[in-house]
């Protein structure tokens, strides 16, 4: 009961915030002079006229009160007003194509970060000072530092220049679970991947000698266990406790993506499309997205904070 | 006091009490009169900076990572101020330079001396094969190379040729159009010094036509056909070139001592246009004559050791300007966001209750927005400030959150312990609590954070630059994240640009972090004594 009442709570405050922010966002947006675009051969009264008739010269409360009852009633997040290319189209539509590419690439890198990065850790700290252990912190610690745009510039120069392995940039189209795709997807889930692999390993080798040197382990050990049953089955598990909500954490933000990841590779994902709007200017998509990240960085911590109880029953959500 | 001295001495002996003979004349009595004073500590205080410093020195990689923090605070410094060229400054007949260091060029090491290695094709081969023929400054290293054969795409074999490309001798020669006075005065510097910086001219009608050619005309000095828009050479029967210039007329003003022999014939040095001379001159020496006679800037001759940039920028005084920029932004936004949030923080941990929770609301809010958000609304909404400003007043309203978390979770901790109980019933006021007392807990945490937000801040920075969200690209200014961004179509065929500023980038995030993780252990005292 505590725990449903702790996220009931949880919940409420979340949304609180995100109202906030929204109702932040959304006036600051309508607070901005409205710019008629009159482009060649058209009228500018005209243009003037459609805005008016959709809803721009209204006060701002009446246009926020219209807004969420047509996100809530139709899903209509509003039209594509000055991205040339997604013009007069339904903004959410446009987002919604460009979800996969930015999913299936941090999916992807999640999956191969998250056993290598978890591996690395346990063995850096089974290794504890040992010459493994200092080889991987040493690199954990580069890997960690450097920004992933390095790594990027580097997999397109060497992998995808020089040995030609891969594309130099995301193929187009959107038959996404094709092998050429696939290829050329590679290079960017790489690129992420290499932060998150350091980050993993940093953190569980952590977690783990922590939990080495706990008086439990000892006890396992003198009740007989041998030294893998009991860092198996007693080390690795409480190590476990912390470690897992990360994960959780990380696959729901997979939905947001790296910007520059996503520009170095023209990966056509949700990135862009928010780059592209904040720089023409393109409202509409610009709200859509800002709710978006700001939502996926809401839930993934909710998320984060309530696995704890779950995962660890020892944790009591909200009990006092 | 005698007593208490001897007492101590006894006690570092390791003889066993029993062993001592002690006559009975020392045994006095102790005067009752005067008062027993504890002598004074012989060691030194140790202040808790102090002691936080002791641990910081034995760790090593931190201290090598101050010391690179230090060079490259020093490199953003100086560089900008002692180098000749600056931030405006370009060159559009020298882009793409590669770095070039004058040890490595002279001891003729092929890296990193402003060559690069090529295989190519016979036309692009010959093109700079020629120009050493001519000039006498080879853009081919020694006009070495050696001839490759592959199979190519469509099964046929393919010459290639392999040689170093001296990327500052390539430009070659250049058609450019003087005045008057600039024709003579370097036909002047040319009698003085003894080098040849104007090249005969040539026959207009005999150029080369080809649209890829526009740019590299001058450096045909020999004939050429168009086969298929391509500029292919006509060789004589001896298989030479054959020169294209115009033959002597003595109508081209030149007067200058220094003259190109042709087989018994002289040549023409200029055309006459409107508005004075068109002539063919050696770029690399003409830059020369340029910097030293006419601008006189102090550039003795093309040399950039970190190359340069696609508009020809020299990259060493752009990348050190950036980061001179990245660093005063980390710097002073991180001194403001840390003297807000510490005032923020302390306010909230102190006071607690009702006030806590609704200044933590502010922060949840305010820490949930996206700095994406934040830093686009800030755009539109300020259209007319330097984007220098909005980048300053991003990073505070977000940064300060961060800080004021610390100092908050510092006062929980100790506002209850019983040295503050015994500060207030002192009577010590609330400021005086919060400052005196309990604040210098949280300045190890606070510094320690402060230099971890360097390294973000200065990575939000050359991300946002690189996205183009944030053009800091003004005249006088620039941005690492720019030099990245505009050297990232580029990556493939002149690394070069991108490595420079990828490698400082990195340097100063890996130092930054290795310095800000050895000081969170030097100021955590549980630590004290571990590394021993």
């Amino acid at each position: 009961m505590y725990m449903f009442k702790y996220i009931l709570k949880r919940l409420g405050l979340m949304m609180m915030t995100f109202g906030i922010i929204i109702i932040m966002c959304f006036v600051l947006i309508k607070l901005l002079p409205i710019v008629i675009d009159v482009q060649f051969g058209q009228d500018a009264d005209i243009i003037r006229n459609q805005l008016i008739a959709r809803g721009y010269y209204d006060p701002i409360p009446v246009q926020f009160f219209n807004y969420i009852r047509r996100i809530v009633v139709s899903g209509d997040w509003g039209i594509g007003v000055s991205l040339a290319e997604y013009r007069n189209m339904p903004v959410w539509d446009v987002f919604v194509t460009k979800l996969p590419p930015t999913v299936l690439i941090n999916v992807y890198s999640s999956l191969i970060a998250v056993p290598i990065g978890i591996g690395l850790g346990i063995f850096a700290a089974l290794k504890k000072n040992k010459w493994q252990d200092h080889t991987i912190s040493t690199s954990v610690m580069i890997f960690i530092s450097v920004p992933s745009f390095v790594y990027a510039f580097l997999v397109q120069y060497l992998l995808c220049f020089r040995l030609k392995m891969f594309p130099i940039t995301m193929r187009g189209g959107f038959e996404y679970f094709t092998w050429d795709m696939f290829k050329s997807m590679i290079p960017s889930v790489i690129s992420l991947a290499f932060g998150s692999i350091a980050g993993y390993a940093r953190f569980t080798r952590a977690e783990l000698t922590e939990v080495l040197t706990s008086e439990f382990m000892l006890l396992a050990r003198t009740k007989g266990l041998t030294k893998g049953q009991a860092t198996t089955r007693h080390a690795l598990r409480n190590a476990m406790v912390p470690i897992f909500p990360m994960i959780i954490g990380e696959f729901i933000s997979v939905l947001s993506g790296s910007l520059i990841i996503e520009k170095i590779f023209s990966v056509p994902g949700v990135g862009g499309l928010y780059l592209a709007a904040i720089n023409s200017k393109d409202y509409d998509f610009f709200m859509l997205l800002s709710a978006f990240y700001t939502f996926v960085g809401l839930a993934a911590g909710i998320v984060i904070d309530i696995s704890y109880g779950f995962i660890d029953p020892r944790i009591r959500m909200g009990a006092k | 006091m005698d007593l208490l001295t001897q007492e101590s001495e006894w006690g570092r002996s390791n003889m066993k009490a029993k062993d001592y003979k002690i006559s009975k004349e020392k045994f006095v009595f102790c005067s009752n009169e005067g008062r027993l004073h504890d002598q004074k500590l012989d060691t030194k205080p140790m202040s808790y900076l102090k002691d936080a410093f002791s641990r910081f020195k034995r760790n090593r990689a931190s201290i090598t990572a101050a010391i690179i923090i230090g060079i490259l605070i020093l490199f953003a410094i100086f560089v900008p101020i002692f180098s000749k060229y600056t931030v405006q400054y370009n060159d559009t007949y020298y882009r793409y330079i590669s770095p070039k260091n004058k040890l490595f060029a002279e001891l003729g090491i092929p890296f990193w001396d402003g060559t690069k290695g090529k295989e190519a094709t016979a036309q692009d081969f010959y093109f700079y094969y020629s120009m050493g023929q001519e000039t006498g400054k080879n853009a081919i290293v020694d006009q070495e190379y050696s001839i490759i054969h592959k199979i190519g795409l469509t099964g046929r074999e393919v010459t290639y040729y392999k040689y170093q490309l001296d990327t500052y001798q390539a430009v070659g020669v250049v058609l450019m159009d003087l005045r008057t006075e600039q024709y003579q005065n370097i036909q002047n510097y040319q009698d003085e010094k003894g080098i040849q910086v104007i090249y005969p001219i040539t026959i207009p009608e005999q150029r080369p036509t080809s649209r890829q050619d526009v740019n590299k005309v001058g450096n045909y000095w020999y004939a050429t056909e168009e086969i298929n828009g391509k500029t292919s050479i006509i060789l004589d029967d001896d298989g030479n070139l054959i020169p294209i210039y115009k033959s002597y007329t003595g109508t081209d003003d030149y007067y200058s001592a220094l003259r190109y022999e042709g087989e018994g014939y002289l040549y023409d040095y200029s055309t006459k246009n409107q508005t004075g001379y068109s002539v063919r001159v050696n770029y690399y020496e003409y830059y020369i004559y340029y910097h030293t006679y006419v601008l006189q800037d102090g550039i003795t001759e093309p040399m950039f050791l970190f190359g340069t940039t696609n508009y020809g920028a020299d990259i060493l005084t752009s990348l050190a300007s950036g980061a001179r920029f990245s660093f005063a932004l980390a710097i002073i936004v991180a001194s403001i966001n840390l003297f807000v949030g510490a005032i923020y923080g302390a306010i909230e941990g102190y006071y607690g209750g009702r006030l806590d929770l609704a200044m933590e609301r502010i922060v949840d809010v305010l820490a949930a927005v996206p700095f994406m958000i934040v830093i686009s609304l800030l755009k539109y909404h300020l259209e007319n400030v330097p984007q220098a400003v909005i980048l300053f007043i991003a990073f505070f309203i977000t940064g300060w959150i961060g800080m004021a978390g610390r100092t908050r979770m510092q006062f929980y901790r100790f506002k209850n312990q019983e040295y503050v109980l015994a500060a207030r019933t002192l009577g010590a006021n609330d400021r005086r609590i919060m400052f005196k007392h309990i604040f210098p807990n949280a300045i190890g945490t606070l510094i320690t954070s402060f230099v971890l937000v360097i390294p973000g801040m200065i990575f939000s920075e050359t991300s946002l630059s690189y996205l183009g969200i944030i053009n800091l690209n003004t005249g006088d200014m620039t941005s690492v994240g720019t030099l990245l961004a505009s050297a990232q179509p580029y990556l493939v065929s002149y690394p070069h640009m991108i490595f420079f500023p990828a490698v400082f980038i990195s340097l100063l995030m890996l130092s930054f972090n290795l310095f800000g993780n050895g000081l969170r252990d030097a100021f955590n005292p549980s630590l004290r004594g571990t590394e021993d």
